[in-house]
């Protein structure tokens, strides 16, 4: 069972269609018993990094996720949920992430040039890095995933994939049993399904 | 690298879908649910689906299909008509809808696109807009180009975007139906006039449209069309064949 964090952010609906989809029982849930429960935790997210890291301080979550992952449970953040994965971002102000993963959370227009357009929005290819992920085993360097968003990850050595956008986006992050990627798996059509098909077959 | 997007458009009146040729004359096609997978096993990057419907069972049949849609085929969906409130984003969005494409509704209520925004954040928020040129200026049409609201259209598009829409479609009804190609000098001016996305519509007959789009406009991010793909006149693959022959970065 791998549980999706409900804090009351974005649309969770295509994410546990799409674990159905690969025959993985899934359930969106906020509740703390739950997500201890489950073998794996995938954590979400869309909108503004601020509201979201305030939702998993104030509803718990945030300290069910850190403990669950300091146990080797697999925890897989997705856009906005990657993100949180991190130390801290810089979007509007400066505010603290989970701090699973190090590395800071940057405006993507610090590195590419001025005239492209932010966000960055639609399919673009990976490129791997270092030793190749667990979540992309069943992929090929250059598959297309889909991506949506103005911040990426910065200063962070556990880079795992990075996407060419007039300059390097982080795509994907990973340190042992903590994943990210930057860009939407749910989404991305039979790449996106074999990234969580990967994610499920994880070990501890 | 990012790619150029292809998006084959699904206008959905009673649970079917249907195309019509300068916005009349609808006829009847096949099946949503269908047609959406088919496309995406065929390597469309994205799908739009438009409910014309003007009925409350008709609107409840699409959600309907949206859910299931959204249960089968993972790529991004952008849904659209309809979409007057806060609450109507929220309809579709939890439906399974990735993005929510606002256009009378945003004339009726230019505080719409502000408000989503706000709750949903820029990248859900699509301003399309139907655009028609009377005496050499361009202006914005409303109820599915019946309607001359009077307004000057990249002005309008310029200042929904500056609202918080964080994607344009631009559909030309001048060249919408007649399969001779894409709206250039009408899309060259909303490129100029705003830095997010700009999707192309109306106007698309044959694969070479394409080409002349991406080559002609590479600022321009995605082409859709409706009927083409429907009749099978141009297939997706083929499509993004001939593309990547002509240097024009797609996903294949």
């Amino acid at each position: 069972m791998v549980a999706i964090v409900d804090y009351g952010v974005g649309n969770l609906f295509s994410l546990k269609s799409s674990l159905e989809a690969i025959g993985v029982d899934a359930v969106v849930t906020g509740d703390a018993k739950e997500i201890e429960n489950a073998e794996r935790i995938i954590l979400p997210g869309v909108g503004a990094f601020s509201d979201a890291a305030k939702k998993l301080n104030e509803t718990g979550l945030g300290t069910v996720i850190i403990s669950e992952a300091k146990k080797g449970k697999p925890v897989m953040g997705i856009c906005l949920g990657m993100q949180l994965l991190l130390e801290k971002s810089f979007e509007y102000g400066e505010h603290i992430g989970l701090g699973l993963i190090p590395g800071e959370i940057r405006y993507i227009g610090d590195v590419i040039p001025k005239d492209l357009k932010i966000p960055h929005i639609g399919w673009n290819s990976l490129k791997f890095v270092g030793e190749k992920s667990r979540i992309f085993k069943y992929l090929n360097e250059g598959d297309y995933v889909y991506f949506v968003h103005s911040y990426h990850a910065q200063n962070c050595p556990n880079v795992t994939a990075v996407s060419e956008y007039g300059g390097k986006l982080v795509a994907a992050v990973g340190k042992n049993n903590v994943y990210g990627c930057q860009f939407h798996p749910e989404k991305s059509g039979e790449v996106g399904l074999k990234i969580l098909k990967a994610f499920c077959e994880t070990e501890e | 690298m990012i790619t150029k997007r292809i998006i084959p458009c699904l206008d959905v009146k009673d649970g079917r879908v249907v195309k019509g040729v300068n916005f009349e004359g609808l006829s009847d096609v096949s099946s949503p649910v269908q047609l959406a997978k088919m496309y995406s096993d065929l390597g469309a990057d994205e799908l739009v689906f438009y409910d014309i419907t003007a009925s409350v069972e008709g609107r409840k049949l699409f959600t309907d299909i949206l859910t299931e849609v959204a249960k089968t085929i993972f790529i991004p969906l952008t849904v659209g008509g309809g979409i007057n409130t806060v609450a109507d984003f929220d309809r579709v969005l939890k439906c399974g809808a990735d993005k929510v494409s606002v256009n009378s509704g945003a004339i009726k209520n230019p505080d719409l696109i502000y408000e989503a925004a706000k709750l949903y954040g820029n990248q859900c928020v699509v301003i399309s807009a139907d655009v028609k040129r009377v005496d050499g200026v361009f202006r914005v049409f409303a109820k599915g180009g019946r309607e001359n609201t009077g307004m000057e259209a990249i002005e309008w598009i310029k200042r929904c975007v500056d609202n918080g829409a964080g994607e344009v479609v631009l559909n030309s009804i001048d060249t919408d139906g007649v399969k001779q190609g894409f709206d250039l000098p009408m899309l060259e001016a909303v490129l100029n006039a705003v830095n997010v996305p700009v999707i192309a519509s109306g106007g698309a007959g044959s694969i070479s449209d394409f080409v002349k789009l991406f080559k002609t406009l590479p600022s321009v991010d995605a082409g859709l069309a409706a009927s083409i793909f429907h009749f099978g006149e141009i297939k997706i693959a083929d499509l993004k064949k001939t593309l990547k022959e002509n240097n024009i970065p797609v996903r294949i």
